[in-house]
């Protein structure tokens, strides 16, 4: 194959710069005893202490990891759940029919998912907040578990469930024991997804979410709206360590599943 | 397979999600479409649509969208090239993706600082004699945030499908005689079409429904349908007119995802849309 001469190098060295650049220039500016983010004045900590001071802040926070880690567990049970229906429903057009349903929310555009889900509240009479929110993370979350899951769930041979079955296993036991643990790397892949889908969505929240609960996202746009605090550039510096720490722990533990799988199937 | 008797349990909550948060939202918000913000029937917000300031609107965000796609294209495809090319091709990769995982709210607030009037980039057009430029709250600064914040999800697909490629395919090509432009349109590009055609859905379509870059970077100059829905629901509170708009944007999304779903496998899944 062609190896790389420079200005490719050059070419990807710019594209790294480029989508790096804002990161550590709001990471840069996070330490700056100065304003804003213009003339770096000094060393200092204290926009991370403003954060950890800030109980409003704070709890803007711990919602959004609430939020986050409940829709990212039922919406896992669900799509779980669904990717089993889809797989053992055996007229092809239902499947195909509804395979395209679980992909219109995934392709969706935010406002729409946002819009109507705030008519469907205000009709069926939820109020808007916490719940409100919850649902829709939920809800939005579930097509891309079910995508996750689906290919696992197609990798497996018929032949496993048939012996299981040979073998004296009861359903209960055959779902718990054969399927779950052979999908298992799609369900981490689709519960960590799911996790960040919701940590990371503004739009869809910013429409269903109330006068008295926020998430980060959502303040983090009205604060950016009201011009440049260096809270946020803490905030974000924080943010990107635990991305980063994330990104690292999800990467391991899809290796070591990936691992345990090869063992078990040798 | 014995699994038949189990097959209604598994659905049950499956199904009722189906039903409530995806087809029951899409019905709500064509019904919706067809009332004043008196709550009237009426079809005056379609009349509207067609008439008035809102046509033109459509145009100017579809032209956004295409410009954003374009240029993300432009920019992704030599990226996902060069990379498949690289030693540690999937690791370099991650480093592509990581940025995409960062909060969105905060790389766009970002560019609030690098394009501001004491910015960076800005000093450096101090310095290279072309001075002080109004950066921010323009259409370039909307469109350049945009496609920043898109590239990864157009490199994914891009990279998946020229990782694909069989290289032999190009050697043949290069034996045969074919120039490097020749081998690129004849053989590289038809083949990894799909992957640019997953690429421009998960960017057209998200490109046609901003509204927080265009608030937070484009002041108020550039006004997407996702931007024209947001101010219906949230600030004129007329439901049915953005009902309306969102209604289009739905028939305009179901029309690009014919023009470009290449195959029937999700390959266009590798990322987040969002």
């Amino acid at each position: 194959m062609v190896k790389l001469n420079k200005l490719p190098k050059i070419y990807l060295a710019i594209v790294f710069l480029i989508l790096y650049a804002p990161i550590f220039y709001l990471i840069y500016y996070s330490f700056n005893s100065g304003g804003g983010m213009s003339n770096f004045e000094s060393f200092t900590l204290e926009h991370y202490a403003a954060v950890f001071e800030d109980k409003r802040l704070i709890i803007i926070l711990i919602n959004t990891v609430v939020v986050a880690l409940l829709s990212a567990l039922i919406s896992t049970a669900i799509g779980v759940l669904g990717a089993l229906a889809i797989m053992f429903t055996r007229n092809k057009s239902m499947r195909k029919a509804v395979l395209s349903l679980n992909n219109i929310l995934i392709v969706s555009p935010d406002v729409i998912i946002g819009a109507s889900f705030l008519i469907l509240f205000t009709m069926i009479g939820i109020k808007l907040g916490f719940i409100s929110v919850l649902i829709s993370h939920i809800a939005f979350s579930i097509p891309i578990v079910v995508i996750m899951v689906l290919p696992k769930l197609q990798e497996m041979s018929p032949s496993l469930i048939d012996a299981a079955v040979d073998l004296g296993a009861s359903k209960r036991d055959v779902l718990t024991r054969v399927i779950i643990p052979f999908i298992k790397p799609g369900i981490f892949a689709g519960f960590f997804l799911a996790l960040t889908y919701s940590l990371d969505d503004f739009a869809v929240t910013f429409f269903v979410t109330g006068n008295g609960f926020s998430t980060l996202s959502v303040e983090i746009y009205s604060m950016a709206r009201a011009g440049i605090t260096l809270t946020i550039n803490a905030l974000s510096g924080l943010i990107f360590i635990i991305t980063v720490a994330l990104v690292i722990g999800y990467y391991a533990i899809s290796r070591k599943t990936k691992s345990v799988l090869v063992g078990v199937r040798k | 397979m014995n699994n038949k008797l189990l097959r209604p349990i598994y659905s049950v909550p499956y199904a009722s999600w189906l039903i409530l948060f995806v087809i029951a939202p899409i019905l709500l918000i064509l019904y919706y479409s067809f009332f004043d913000i008196t709550g009237n029937f009426t079809l005056d917000n379609y009349l509207n649509f067609f008439t008035s300031t809102y046509f033109t609107l459509t145009i100017s965000s579809f032209w956004y969208a295409f410009l954003i796609t374009f240029f993300s294209l432009l920019f992704s495809y030599p990226t996902a090239y060069f990379l498949t090319k690289t030693k540690h091709k999937q690791l370099w990769l991650l480093l592509i993706i990581i940025p995409s995982w960062i909060n969105l709210l905060l790389k766009t607030y970002a560019f609030i600082g690098l394009f501001g009037l004491y910015g960076p980039i800005n000093a450096f057009f101090e310095v290279i004699g072309i001075g002080q430029k109004q950066l921010l709250f323009t259409d370039f600064s909307f469109v350049f945030v945009s496609v920043y914040i898109f590239i990864p999800f157009m490199i994914l697909p891009i990279f998946n499908a020229l990782d694909k490629l069989n290289p032999t395919l190009i050697d043949a090509a290069r034996d045969l005689g074919a120039s490097h432009w020749t081998t690129f349109t004849k053989v590289i590009w038809p083949l990894t079409i799909n992957g640019v055609k997953s690429g421009i859905q998960v960017v057209f379509i998200p490109a046609l429904s901003l509204f927080m870059i265009t608030r937070l970077i484009a002041g108020n100059k550039v006004i997407t349908l996702g931007t024209a829905i947001e101010q219906q629901f949230l600030v004129t509170q007329n439901w049915g007119m953005g009902s309306t708009i969102a209604v289009f944007l739905i028939l305009f999304m179901f029309i690009i995802m014919l023009l470009t779903n290449a195959s029937e496998r999700g390959t266009t899944i590798n990322g987040k849309i969002k």
